[in-house]
Order: structure tokens, then C-alpha cells, then sequence
């Protein structure tokens, strides 16, 4: 199958080329059309995680052999304590709901912009700020970081590093967060265009739907906490740090009522791309509409009742042990939920593989490893066992990075050709998904089996019975990274130089296909009538709806 | 959406009335050495005036539906989030 072959130039009216107040990249930085917010938003993230890719390059490289291989003991504290917070607050918090959702929310649901284009700039200036403070905090005060990105008391407060300053980024960043779930939620409210029901809206909208609730509601208590471990830091004024009378414990559960749920956050809208990629490439309906909208929303809430299972060496009551144990239990049944329907979405569907829905599929089946080692996790007896160690930075990187990492190039490849107006070549994609499916078992299941075999977390030096994994695990790091580098520069080479891609290279029936390639400003000339179901490949593709159109 | 009622200043005043008189058994109740129940007195008497605040100066009594429902989604979540952090302070 080969897609493309649409001409040979792109829309003169896009949302790229659309004359502004200002010129140059002020028209970008002071813009607020969603769609430039949301290329800003890409290229301001994937900027910062390439840095954080090289610093967990590094890690990995220190690791290849016990004792002092490239860093000093201290540098690794501060190299996995940036991995950790520019990968999580500026890459995959953000990443999906702030870039695709910025992107294609509104396209989706047939509306010219969001509910407050100005407060959506806003976030991404608040972004940016919060990203500022937090680098700068690396080179300031006492230097690096090195508490880990979960900034636990008392050590927070204790150590000299500039841990103020980098707490105070994250409390900035959280403002970014807040303001899109509540621009996003107020535009799904408010701006769907006639005839698209609650029960129409592109799955992808339900997941960010619930992603931004999660925003609003959760994203306070973490900007008030770190705000509490900076205050402790300047007054003593024993809150957290147990020698001045405070209560550590209170600061786990603080940060993990954010923490937890922010892992949906992160989840959530990787879901949803899953669910617009899985019916275009098997040109059926999704199997279980209603099912997996939700338990997104069932996700969102049950998120916030199992932060606890962070917490279960820490000393906690038993009675809070086992409740959060039970708890976590649930939560599981919508995850599986979600997978057995895109499963049964394939069933019998007419396939057409594609680099996008390669990378849906390892999602699917690197995700089901996270969720069921999470499991793992999230039983008493043996989360005594795996707590802090290898085996939970192997779980959490199949989740994040199986999951939301691949689904992130998964919505790039689906999206990219609408993006940009230009299609990539799907060879280096391919061997691009396989070096990365390859090098990332490599390098993560080892830690798995390390963990398991008692190799504690965030260790910068271990016994020599430890050296095969590590050695297997870094190898795979390197083989990984070729298969990034592979696919990033050919995402790089085709947005200048790629075939043409014309409105709709995929044959998809949502919204976003009914417009040109790249949209132009304000998505639709005239506000579409939706007059058929989501991923209804009989009367939804644009040509379809279009007969419609002139013969009502 | 647009219509704004507008309560008579009288009742606003009244409404601070309130306020200044909570706070003030705040700081009463605070002296008064309940022992542990003192965290519920205080949580009981900020919960009084916070809806105050909600339901007169913001506005939510007189609003639409929807807006109502998503602030008792809010509550509910900060409900269930104290209920279960008691679950490990009142077992420990």
C-alpha cells in the first residue's frame, strides 16, 4: 500500500502562511491559533527531551560496569534527578494533551479555535518560564538537584543543591497545566459544533476530556506542596521535616495525591490517540465506543484513590495499606478494558499496516507488560519485596515509555502528514519502530529481572552478579537511540522535502480529515453539520459527507 | 449565561456579617482545647465560610446547572482525598 500522491504543493491559505500583527517568530511566540500553539509546544518539548535522552544515555553508560565508569557519584544523583524531572514535568505531562490536544481538540470536535485562545498562549509562556527556572536551577545555588524527581522530605530540605529554585519551575509549570485542562474542558463544553453529541466526540477528546480534569483538579496540591518544601527550605517552618516537629509522611502523601494522578495524565491522552489510529487502519468503528469513553473517565477518578500504593514500605497504617492495595486492584479493570476493545477492534478489521499503527500495537503490548508488573507492584506482600528497586524503574519506563513515548510517535506518524502537509517515507519509519522495539526490551526487561534479583534504584555502583543486565540493559540503550535518531531525522527531512500528502492520506473519517492539509487558520470555513457517527466508515469519509452536503 | 443577578449590597454585607463572626469563633474554638476534635471544629467552621464565599460572593447559587455539578465533582474528589489520607493518620 502506498499513500501520497496528491498533487505537488501544499494549501496557499494555511494556518503557516496566514498573515499576522506580528512577523518572523513573534508570529509564532505571540500567537494564539491553537494550531501554532501546538507546534510551539512540539518543538519546545522535543527540545528538552532530547536533552533528557542524552542524560539517560549517560546513566546507562555509567552503569555498563560496577564502580566509577564515566561520572562522579554526586553527578549521577544530579543526572538522574534532571532525567527524571525534565522527562516527566516538561515531556510526557504535558507532552500529548499540550501538543495534539492544542493541535487537533478543537479540529476534532468542528470548532475554529479553543475557549480562550489568550489563556492557551498564556499556558505555553507558563511553560516555557517554569522550564527556564527549572535549567537554571542546574547551574545556580548550590547546584544540581539530587533528590530525585519526587523531591522527598527530609532530604529536600536538607540538601544544598538548589532545590528551591527548581520546586518554584515546577509550581510555574503547573500553571501550564491548569490553564489548558481548563481551557480544554470549557471547549468541549462549549464549542462542539451542531450534531456532534457527547456520543460523537472523537475518543482522543474523552481521553483529554478527562485528562483535564485531572489537570484542574490535581495539579494544585502539587503546586502547593512543592510551594510548602520551598517555604520549609527559607523558614524551618516544620510542616515536612521531622526535626522541626513536621511530618515526612504528610509530604508522600501530598506529592502522590498529584503523582498518581499525574500518571494518567500522562496515559490518558496516549490512550486516545490509540483509539484514533486502531479504527483508521482496520477502516472499522472502534469495538466498544461507550466502553472505552468511559473508562477514561473511570481512569481519571479511580487515579485519584491509589496514590497511597507509593507509600507501601514507608510506614503507613495497615488499615491505609490494604484499602490502597484494594484500590489499585480496581483500577486495573478499566486499563483492561481499554485493551481488550482495540483488540477487538482489529478483530476482522481490513488491515493496512502503516508505521503508526506499528507503533499503536507495540503500545498495546508494552503497556500490557507495564500494567501487569504494576500489579505486582500494587500487591502487599510482594511490593515489600520489589519496592525501590530496578524492578519499579523497569515498570514505570514500559508504561511511560512503552506506552506513552511510543504512542507519542505513533500520534506524530498518524498526524504528521495534517501537521505539515507532507507525508515521511515509510522505510526508515519502519526500521526506525523495529530498532526501538528491539533496543527498548533490551534495555528496560533487564531491569525487571534486576530488580527482582534485589538490584536497588538510583544505585550508582553494584555487585559484580548484577553486571550481565546492566551490560545487556545499555547495549539496548544505544540500540534505541539509533532507532530515535532514525526516526527523528526523517521526521526532520520530511517537513520540507516529503511527498505531498493531500487532505487525507489515511482514509480516516474524524474531523480533521475533512480539512486541507496543513488546516488553514480557524480549521473551517464553515462549521461542519456532523450528521454521522464517529468512525463511521460508510457514510463519514469526507468524500462521503461531502455528497451529503450538496445533495441533503 | 449573561444574565448576572445582582443581590441587593445589603445581603453582601450581611454575607461579610458572617464571615467576621466565623472567624472570630475560629479563633475562640482554637483556644478552647478540643483535643483532636479540634481539627473537625476547624474543618466544620472553614467549610461554613468557604460556602458563604461560593454561594453569595461567587455567585454559584444563582449559576447554571453544569457549573454546580462541576464544583461538587471538585468537592467530592478533595472529600474522598482527606477521607482516605485519615484512612492512614487516625490507623497509624
Amino acid at each position: 500500500m502506498s499513500y501520497g500522491s496528491a498533487g505537488n504543493a501544499l494549501p496557499l491559505n494555511n494556518f503557516r502562511t496566514t498573515k499576522t500583527r506580528y512577523s518572523g517568530i513573534f508570529a509564532w511566540i505571540f500567537s494564539t491559533d491553537h494550531k501554532r500553539i501546538g507546534i510551539l509546544y512540539l518543538i519546545s518539548i522535543l527540545s528538552f527531551t532530547s536533552v533528557a535522552i542524552v542524560i539517560g544515555l549517560l546513566m546507562r553508560l555509567e552503569l555498563i560496569a560496577p564502580g566509577e565508569t564515566i561520572v562522579k557519584p554526586e553527578t549521577y544523583n544530579a543526572l538522574f534527578t534532571l532525567h527524571g524531572v525534565i522527562m516527566i514535568f516538561l515531556f510526557v505531562v504535558p507532552g500529548l494533551q499540550a501538543i495534539f490536544g492544542n493541535f487537533f481538540l478543537p479540529i476534532l470536535i468542528g470548532a475554529r479555535d479553543v475557549a480562550f485562545p489568550r489563556l492557551n498562549l498564556l499556558s505555553w509562556w507558563c511553560y516555557m518560564i517554569g522550564a527556564f527556572m527549572a535549567v537554571l536551577a542546574l547551574f545556580t545555588g548550590g547546584g544540581a538537584p539530587d533528590t530525585g524527581w519526587t523531591f522527598y522530605v527530609p532530604y529536600s530540605v536538607r540538601t544544598s543543591t538548589n532545590v528551591s529554585l527548581a520546586v518554584l519551575g515546577v509550581f510555574v509549570l503547573g500553571f501550564s497545566s491548569i490553564l489548558t485542562g481548563l481551557n480544554f474542558v470549557t471547549t468541549v463544553h462549549r464549542m462542539r459544533a451542531p450534531g456532534m453529541s457527547w456520543f460523537r466526540i472523537p475518543l482522543f477528546v474523552w481521553a483529554s476530556y478527562s485528562t483535564s480534569w485531572i489537570q484542574i483538579l490535581a495539579t494544585p496540591v502539587l503546586a502547593i506542596t512543592v510551594l510548602l518544601v520551598a517555604f520549609e527550605r527559607l523558614f524551618a517552618i516544620g510542616i515536612f521535616d521531622p526535626a522541626s516537629g513536621g511530618d515526612p509522611l504528610m509530604y508522600q502523601h501530598l506529592f502522590w495525591i498529584y503523582s498518581h494522578p499525574a500518571v494518567y495524565i500522562m496515559i490518558l491522552p496516549a490512550m486516545g490517540v490509540v483509539s484514533e489510529i486502531l479504527p483508521t487502519f482496520a477502516r472499522k468503528p472502534i469495538f466498544g465506543y461507550k466502553a472505552i469513553a468511559f473508562s477514561s473517565l473511570a481512569i481519571a477518578f479511580f487515579g485519584y484513590l491509589v496514590w497511597g500504593h507509593h507509600m507501601f514500605t514507608s510506614g503507613m497504617s495497615d488499615t491505609a495499606r490494604w484499602i490502597f492495595s484494594l484500590l489499585t486492584f480496581l483500577v486495573a479493570i478499566p486499563s483492561a478494558i481499554k485493551v481488550f476493545n482495540w483488540v477487538a477492534t482489529l478483530y476482522k478489521g481490513a488491515i493496512q499496516m502503516s508505521p503508526a499503527l506499528l507503533f499503536t500495537m507495540a503500545f498495546i503490548f508494552l503497556f500490557s507488560i507495564g500494567g501487569l508488573t504494576g500489579l505486582i507492584q500494587g500487591a502487599l506482600a510482594t511490593s515489600i519485596h520489589t519496592h525501590d528497586t530496578y524492578f519499579v524503574v523497569g515498570h514505570f519506563h514500559y508504561i511511560i515509555f512503552g506506552g506513552t513515548g511510543f504512542a507519542f510517535i505513533a500520534a506524530l506518524l498518524y498526524w504528521f502528514p495534517k501537521m505539515y502537509g507532507r507525508l515521511y517515507r515509510m522505510k526508515p519509519m519502519y526500521i526506525g519502530w523495529g530498532l526501538m522495539f528491539v533496543g527498548f526490551n533490551a534495555l528496560y526487561f533487564p531491569m525487571l529481572i534486576l530488580g527482582w534479583m534485589g538490584m536497588p534504584r538510583r544505585y550508582y555502583d553494584y555487585i559484580p552478579e548484577f553486571h550481565f543486565w546492566h551490560v545487556v540493559s545499555t547495549i539496548g540503550s544505544w540500540i534505541l537511540v539509533s532507532g530515535i535518531i532514525l526516526i527523528a531525522v526523517e521526521f526532520f527531512r520530511a517537513r520540507k522535502h516529503g511527498e505531498i500528502a493531500g487532505d487525507n492520506p489515511w482514509g480516516g473519517v474524524t474531523l480533521e480529515w475533512h480539512v486541507p492539509s496543513p488546516p488553514p487558520h480557524e480549521n473551517f470555513d464553515v462549521i461542519p453539520q456532523v450528521t454521522w457517527d464517529t468512525y463511521d466508515f460508510e457514510h463519514g469519509l469526507p468524500e462521503k459527507t461531502a455528497e451529503g452536503a450538496s445533495h441533503p | 449565561m449573561e444574565k448576572q443577578a445582582t443581590l441587593p449590597y445589603g445581603k453582601y454585607v450581611m454575607v461579610w456579617f458572617g464571615l467576621l463572626a466565623l472567624t472570630a469563633l475560629t479563633v475562640t474554638a482554637a483556644s478552647l482545647h478540643f483535643g483532636k476534635w479540634s481539627v473537625l471544629a476547624a474543618i466544620i467552621i472553614a467549610t461554613v465560610k468557604s460556602s458563604l464565599v461560593v454561594l453569595y460572593f461567587m455567585n454559584m447559587k444563582y449559576e447554571e446547572k453544569i457549573f454546580k455539578i462541576m464544583l461538587a465533582v471538585a468537592i467530592l474528589t478533595l472529600m474522598v482525598i482527606m477521607v482516605l489520607t485519615f484512612a492512614d493518620i487516625l490507623f497509624r
